[in-house]
């Protein structure tokens, strides 16, 4: 393998939809900034190369990895431990690396639902049921395919991470940003933030860079943009619209909100939050104006998906991640299926 | 760093070490938790004895200890005792905790090994916490001298004059237009059978004259902005139609006015009154109110009688409603009771039935300045009644409505009676269901009307009805009892019956609360501090409660609490300032964008919003530290002492026992 | 041979009624079990979700959140707002497979000593009758993201 003395770069996905990939493109020129100052070694959607080629090189040679998508299957799980060994800065990179984004909200159901979902609906013809086999046997030998996990994880449930970048995708302009730091850091003009922190992003909430008029909060019903024609300047929440922007951490310009459409949480919890559902919970739980326990309950018929309402991209990362089988359970499970 | 936390563990003699292993506790503490950093770990008799501080106190300076936390009885009792302990010993008292393993362990608690492990347990969850504490320093405030006091019944009276005599201003503001309250329109007091107005009014004249109470009748709080000390209050002065400073009461404007109206106020419906009038002859202030909404001027702009007669030219239908606002540094409430409404219970008849009295209807027919000079007559107006019921506990004891007792209704009873006796020498029967008089002279007081020859009836009532069925009670009202002591139905034919009605908070007191800020019972009376202890102060600092509206007591008791309200002001204003617990909120300015979700949640007002900035801040003098907006901020921006995020978190971990192994690192 | 199930419950107070109320029910010496853990706050408004769902993360089988009767708040208003939350994150509790006698409110004013520990004993007996709740990585995903040292980053 030829090396040419510029620090390594590589950037994979896991359980994710190629979103990530794409905002890295399109940050436009600067994407010659990246080619110039590290050699890309391992990038599925823009090179060709192979897993052999990783695992042959030596450990922590990669400088930097983005690494995007949830951890779902047993490729993701080995891509994400072989990418941990071979890299020095791991990043986990995306919404659903971060939080498990919105994969996680399988994790609301079970495998077998959700295999039932994608092959026995009704637009689908599969009279005997078949489902997808672990292995199988033809002339040719036996093919095997990645096992898939009962849970949904974050890429630091299964290895440590370095940085975190959110978002879904995270903003071409952080990214160009962050891109930029790095570069001046291996050049010693810079120095990286504090190992765990979540780069590319601020330290307030999503509402900070909204330019919608905000009041006190009244809460008095909940309500969807489809339903109703709303009200171009106002807070999408005073109108009755579950926008998550408020627990969101900020980075984004809150392009969602702004253009009417509610904010699903996609940079994740504050520095502050342990569980990012929660927080909004709470928040929009406290504002609903009536002091009636079945006035509320009606209210709260309005959101007839509180989980996936207030979690949207989150699940992964959150406290309620405990109700789900331990790693252990899982990869046992995996084996003896 | 780690800290260097003192644990202690009290036995409370054989309260806690009776039940829990408090020698294996503090073993247990000194073992497992010494890698939290608990350098030191003793058991001791009783912790809050001068002995047991001193051990504190020693530790801390001998062993450098930067925490404590102390396992025995309730926050509530000893908190106080061993933060001051930690401050004699140098030691910043918010770095101390304690950790409820009595009233929450071993008094409750019977298995010796499962209360053991819980004290475990718990002093787990006080080292975790105890960690994440910071030092703190109390928020200190100035007292403004002047007091505001509301009310203007007899133990807002004796509040207003303690507190005037001691030499600082007072504000005393009444909806009516004058001061006396309901002791005013009694006629006698028990059980010394003082004439209510001959005792009252001498206090209500010094009110008048005292140069330091500023007294606003017919007028009424609307707004209190501010905190202990420095409160802002805004007072709507209604009009009366008269110009007080021109005003002699000289009345002739009252007796020129061609009007009447029944008054259902001061009369209870009784009698009447006319357009522009004093409640009673001893009013206080003696300026006369007029009834806009009767007038024959405002209603169709003829008549002006008043202002034709008046010698001064005070009349003035063109005055205004005013708001007024003034600086207090205290408030005391002293806005009294509403009589139960006897209509609620129209098995007793009261409306329909004409000779069915309402207690406040019968004090104003034996009142000499009543509608019939103190004759108790029937509703006719002429006849002497000869035959008379008095019904106990109407509206109180009573799951249909008042499960309380109203303390005065018994006493007040046997007064009925006595007067019953006394002046028409009728025949007089009492159904009560139990005796209640335990005040000073009021046991003696029974067993005289027991001599008097009162009939004493033990039973409920079941109705009262003028529907005859034996001889002898056509005619007559018919109180149909049983009369538990002989076990028997009765029914007794009466020319009069008398209502004692319960007592009850005024309609409008869960709104006047929450004008102040400060909280109702379930039953809507406004809660003390401590039942016990302190039944004068609220939960709100500064603002205090004095006489019924704390709850129903007879008149001494009134007066007591009203001047002990006043006590407890003077003390405040004397002092200076206050040193308020510093458990507050306080926003980071970086992490909050400005949602807004937190303005609305604070019934204090503590949270403003800065538009220019779009940030939100709380103002620690208001923030009263409930922690509700630390809780509902999204961002996570409002943080709160001594009850953050991570010392309730840690408090957690520490009581599930998983900081037990070392955390890895 | 195994041991019976004894229920960790962490209940939740406020300084003003409930605590007060379980101060009662000590001064009056009436019995309840040992399994609840009391945490003290200032009021029920300071009950963060947050804390529900990490106190079941972290291996409690029940949460009791307690605070003033409505109307009766020593802030006024706040348990209006407790209230509110729970009533939402009981829903999303029970989308998550919690049942939901495992997380309960109970109102209780100072003077009802007896009435919240008969809520305490009800409660730790359906919690007993319930089981563990059975979140197997209690602690392992609660506990935040492993942290790796410092880097060095080559120059």
């Amino acid at each position: 393998m030829t090396t040419n003395g510029k620090p390594k770069f590589a950037m994979d996905w896991a359980a994710g939809c190629g979103g990530c990939e794409i905002a890295v493109l399109n940050i436009h020129e600067k994407i010659l900034d990246v080619d110039a100052n590290f050699e890309v070694v391992f990038w599925p959607v823009a090179m060709d190369a192979k897993y052999k080629d990783v695992e042959a090189m030596p450990d922590q040679s990669i400088t930097l990895c983005l690494l995007n998508g949830a951890i779902r299957n047993s490729e993701n799980q080995q891509i994400a431990e072989l990418l941990r060994r071979k890299s020095k800065i791991l990043v986990a990179f995306g919404s659903c690396a971060c939080e498990g984004g919105f994969p996680a909200l399988s994790n609301l159901t079970t495998t077998a639902e959700t295999l039932d979902t994608a092959f026995s609906t009704v637009s689908t013809d599969n009279p005997q049921k078949i489902r997808p086999q672990p292995s199988y046997a033809v002339p040719e030998g036996v093919l095997e395919i990645p096992h898939m996990y009962s849970v949904v994880r974050s890429l630091d449930q299964v290895v440590p991470v370095d940085y975190y970048m959110p978002g879904c995708p995270p903003e071409s302009e952080q990214i160009a940003a962050v891109v930029e730091l790095v570069i001046k850091a291996l050049k010693g003009e810079a120095t990286l933030p504090a190992a765990g922190s979540v780069i590319g992003a601020g330290h307030s909430t999503v509402c900070d860079e909204c330019t919608r008029t905000r009041n006190e909060k009244k809460i008095t019903g909940f309500t969807r943009i489809q339903d109703f024609r709303q009200d171009p300047i106002l807070c999408l929440l005073e109108q009755g619209i579950l926008c998550n922007g408020p627990a969101t951490r900020n980075g984004c310009s809150a392009r969602c909100p702004i253009a009417g459409v509610p904010c699903v949480g996609c940079y994740g919890p504050t520095d502050s939050a342990r569980d990012f559902g929660a927080r909004l919970m709470s928040a929009v739980a406290s504002v609903i104006d009536s002091t009636d326990p079945q006035e509320i309950e009606r209210i709260l018929d309005g959101i007839p998906d509180p989980v996936g309402s207030f979690y949207h991209t989150n699940l992964g990362g959150s406290l309620l991640q405990a109700s789900k089988p331990t790693w252990e359970e899982d990869q046992h499970a995996a084996h003896h299926d | 760093m780690t800290e260097k936390i003192g644990v202690y563990v009290c036995h409370c003699g054989s309260n806690i070490a009776g039940i829990v292993d408090v020698e294996g506790v503090a073993k247990w503490a000194a073992e497992r938790l010494a890698h939290r950093g608990v350098v030191i770990a003793r058991d001791y008799k009783f912790m809050c004895s001068s002995l047991g501080q001193e051990l504190i106190e020693k530790d801390i300076k001998e062993l450098g200890l930067t925490r404590v936390v102390v396992a025995a009885c309730s926050p509530h009792l000893h908190e106080q005792t061993f933060r001051t302990a930690c401050a004699r010993a140098g030691l910043n008292p918010y770095l101390c905790e304690l950790v409820s393993i009595r009233e929450q362990v071993s008094w409750v608690h019977t298995d010796k090994s499962a209360a053991t492990a819980k004290a475990k347990a718990v002093l787990s969850g006080g080292v975790e916490r105890v960690i994440r504490h910071a030092p703190l320093e109390p928020l200190r405030v100035p007292i403004h001298p002047a007091t505001l006091v509301v009310g203007g019944g007899i133990a807002g009276i004796q509040a207003a004059l303690e507190i005037a005599d001691s030499g600082t201003p007072v504000y005393l503001v009444e909806r009516e237009p004058s001061i006396g309250g309901h002791m005013a329109q009694f006629d006698k007091t028990f059980p010394t059978l003082d004439c209510s107005a001959c005792i009252l009014t001498p206090k209500m004249v010094s009110v008048g004259t005292h140069p330091n109470i500023t007294l606003m009748t017919y007028a009424e709080v609307t707004n209190v902005d501010g905190f202990v000390g420095n409160f802002e209050v805004t007072i709507r002065q209604k009009p009366r139609y008269v110009k007080v400073d021109l005003c002699t009461g000289c009345g002739v404007c009252e007796e020129k006015c061609p009007k009447k109206v029944i008054d259902d106020v001061f009369e209870a419906g009784m009698g009447q009154r006319k357009i522009i009038y004093r409640p009673f002859a001893q009013a206080v202030p003696k300026y006369p109110v007029l009834d806009r909404e009767n007038c024959t001027y405002f209603l169709k702009g003829t008549c002006k009688a008043c202002e034709k007669f008046c010698p001064t030219e005070a009349i003035d239908f063109e005055q205004k409603a005013e708001d007024i606002t003034i600086q207090v540094g205290n408030i005391i409430l002293a806005t009294g009771f509403d009589l139960f409404n006897v209509r609620r219970i129209p098995q007793y008849g009261f409306g329909r039935l004409p000779n069915v009295f309402s207690s406040l209807e019968f004090e104003r027919l034996c009142n000499a300045a009543g509608p019939t000079n103190g004759t108790i007559v029937l509703r006719d107006g002429k006849t002497t009644p000869k035959t008379v019921g008095i019904i106990h506990c109407v509206g109180s004891r009573d799951d249909n409505f008042n499960a309380y007792c109203s303390s005065i209704c018994c006493m007040q009873s046997l007064k009925f009676a006595h007067l019953v006796r006394e002046r028409t020498g009728a025949e007089v029967y009492n159904f009560y269901i139990d005796m209640r008089a335990p005040g000073k002279g009021y046991e003696e007081f029974y067993h005289r009307l027991l001599e008097e020859g009162v009939h004493f009836v033990r039973g409920k009532v079941a109705e009262v009805s003028d529907f005859a069925r034996l001889p002898g009670e056509e005619g007559h009202l018919i109180v149909q009892v049983e009369d538990t002591l002989i076990g028997k139905q009765r029914r007794i034919p009466l020319d009069m019956v008398i209502l004692s009605a319960g007592l009850e908070p005024r309609h409008d007191a869960k709104q006047v609360a929450k004008v102040f800020g400060i909280s109702c019972s379930a039953d809507g009376w406004y809660i003390e501090k401590h039942p016990k202890l302190d039944p004068v102060a609220t939960m709100t600092e500064g603002i205090y409660i004095a006489g019924v509206v704390q709850g129903p007591k007879d008149i001494p008791a009134s007066v007591a609490q009203g001047a002990a309200a006043a006590a407890r002001v003077m003390g405040r204003i004397q002092q200076k300032e206050i040193a308020l617990e510093p458990v507050r909120a306080s926003i980071d300015e970086t992490r909050c964008s400005g949602c807004r979700i937190c303005n609305a949640l604070c019934p204090f007002n503590a949270i403003l919003y800065h538009a220019d900035k779009a940030v939100s801040e709380v103002n620690p003098a208001l923030c009263q530290g409930c922690g509700t907006c630390v809780a509902a901020c999204p961002a996570g921006a409002i943080s709160g002492t001594v009850f953050s995020d991570e010392q309730v978190l840690s408090q957690l971990d520490g009581l599930l026992l998983r900081n037990l192994q070392p955390v890895e690192a | 041979m195994t041991e019976p199930f004894e229920p960790v419950i962490i209940g939740f107070t406020c300084n003003w009624c409930s605590y007060r109320a379980a101060d009662l029910a000590g001064t009056a010496r009436v019995k309840y079990p040992p399994n609840v853990r009391l945490i003290r706050l200032m009021c029920s408004g300071r009950l963060d979700p947050t804390f529900v769902l990490k106190a079941l993360a972290s291996g409690a089988d029940g949460v009791m959140i307690t605070g003033c009767h409505p109307g009766e708040c020593h802030y006024l208003e706040q348990n209006y707002k407790a209230m509110r939350r729970y009533q939402l994150l009981k829903r999303m509790l029970s989308q998550m497979g919690v049942e939901p006698g495992r997380v309960k409110l109970v109102w209780a004013s100072a003077a009802e000593g007896v009435r919240l520990a008969s809520e305490i004993t009800k409660m730790v007996e359906e919690i007993r009758a319930l089981g563990p709740l059975g979140w197997a990585t209690a602690g392992a995903a609660a506990a935040l993201p492993h942290k790796s040292a410092a880097l060095e980053v080559p120059a």
